[in-house]
């Protein structure tokens, strides 16, 4: 019961927000959108181009968030055994890997009219597609065993190693000479993007966070459901209501319990 | 009895999490410091200076701001010559293609290429560094006529010295 215990918990908790995160998400990205396509001044070197800028850097900034979440629950599932951690850290790292990969192709079509490169193997760039090859990493191996607990176990240790990458990803403008701009949002003198572009950015980072939330509470929901069903078929469930209707072509839940029951 | 001995059994897997997580943190980081110079994208013009002279059949990108006046079109009429400075130190270069459109006077550049007999920085190819601030024109204009662009620019220029 106690294993139950806790997703029940975050059904009832993440039920009546899933809508107003949803509207929150649509709100926001729509007016980002609006504000960063038609309401806000080009850069005065970069011109329009610089409206990249309101997907690459939410896409980034989402990019190291999920990484940070998913690492978090990697190190809640390793000590605390919590079955609801791994689970986000499962859910978590397919989102985080997509935003990692926008933020890298956003850059690079950046790049390309702006640096005069598609790419270049310089400290930012190089690491922020380590961080996508980690997330590629944890997917393909949470899922490359036949017991999902020694699969999670092992992707949380390559999540939690894989953390060590994420303040390397923030500072490698700082720490070495990079084609890659300096920090232009966090920083220790405050933003050095000029207030009617600050609006844009503000609304799509915080649109994309409310994505990934909403994006997290339906992911989880999915696998706490297929786990369930999962949990029933084993239990033979199934087999009760039905029985002899599967003996002509034994499908897929059949053979399943067969190799179970063994 | 049992209870605490699985409470004790969490913080020992905390423990040991952290520590690895320690160990892997100076690991990078000792191995980050060890190859810097692999790390870095490219040299400053002191450092190029500090280094030569380099052999020219060495590859290195060299990176500084563009010195205000100084590009010019040589008289072949397809290579262009001009400087890169960190305020500190000055490298002339000469380059024959095509600059990106950010590439101007004042502005950030990276050089990749190698460093002829004479002191010149011949380039295959130059790429434009922008710096960190974004704003509208009209901003910037202001900005010039009050005379902040000149502590921008100094910025850039340490920056490039970094």
């Amino acid at each position: 019961m106690h294993r139950f215990a806790k997703p029940s918990v975050f059904l009832k908790l993440t039920d009546p927000l899933l809508p107003w995160l949803s509207g929150a998400t649509a709100i926001l990205i729509a007016a980002g959108l609006y504000f960063a396509l038609f309401a806000s001044p080009g850069d005065y070197q970069q011109g329009d181009t610089v409206r990249i800028m309101y997907l690459h850097v939410p896409a980034a900034w989402m990019g190291l968030f999920c990484y940070v979440g998913m690492a978090v629950c990697g190190a809640m599932s390793l000590i605390w055994k919590h079955p609801l951690a791994d689970i986000c850290a499962r859910a978590t790292a397919p989102i985080g890997a997509t935003f990692t990969a926008l933020c890298l192709i956003t850059g690079s079509l950046w790049g390309e009219p702006m640096w005069g490169t598609w790419w270049v193997w310089d400290a930012r760039l190089t690491s922020m597609l380590i961080l996508l090859f980690l997330y590629l990493g944890y997917i393909a191996l949470v899922n490359a065993f036949d017991d999902p607990e020694r699969g999670s176990k092992a992707g949380s240790a390559l999540a939690l190693v894989g953390a060590v990458n994420v303040p390397i990803v923030k500072f490698s403008v700082d720490w070495w000479n990079t084609l890659h701009q300096p920090a232009s949002i966090v920083r220790m003198d405050g933003p050095t993007v000029d207030p009617s572009m600050q609006l844009p950015l503000a609304l799509m980072i915080l649109g994309f966070t409310c994505y990934y939330f909403v994006m997290l509470i339906l992911r989880v929901r999915l696998e706490l459901n297929e786990r369930r069903i999962r949990a029933l078929q084993l239990s033979g469930m199934f087999d009760e209501r039905s029985p002899g209707q599967n003996t002509d072509t034994p499908s897929y839940d059949a053979g399943h319990n067969a190799e179970a029951s063994q | 009895m049992s209870l605490s001995r699985a409470k004790a059994r969490k913080r020992q897997r905390m423990y040991i999490i952290g520590a690895a997580l320690l160990a892997v943190a100076g690991a990078a980081a000792l191995i980050l410091t060890a190859f810097e110079d692999s790390v870095v994208f490219f040299f400053s013009p002191t450092e190029i200076i500090e280094k030569s002279p380099i052999d020219p059949d060495q590859r290195l990108r060299i990176g500084g701001l563009v010195v205000e006046g100084s590009v010019q079109k040589l008289q072949d009429g397809k290579t262009i010559a001009f400087a890169v400075t960190d305020m500190a130190q000055t490298v002339p270069i000469s380059y024959s293609g095509i600059l990106p459109d950010l590439f101007r006077e004042g502005q950030g550049v990276v050089a990749e290429g190698h460093m002829s007999s004479d002191g010149t920085f011949v380039a295959s190819e130059v790429l434009a560094k922008h710096d960190e601030n974004y704003m509208p024109p009209e901003v910037a204009e202001s900005l010039k006529k009050s005379g902040y662009w000149e502590e921008i620019e100094a910025k850039n220029a340490e920056q490039m010295r970094n």
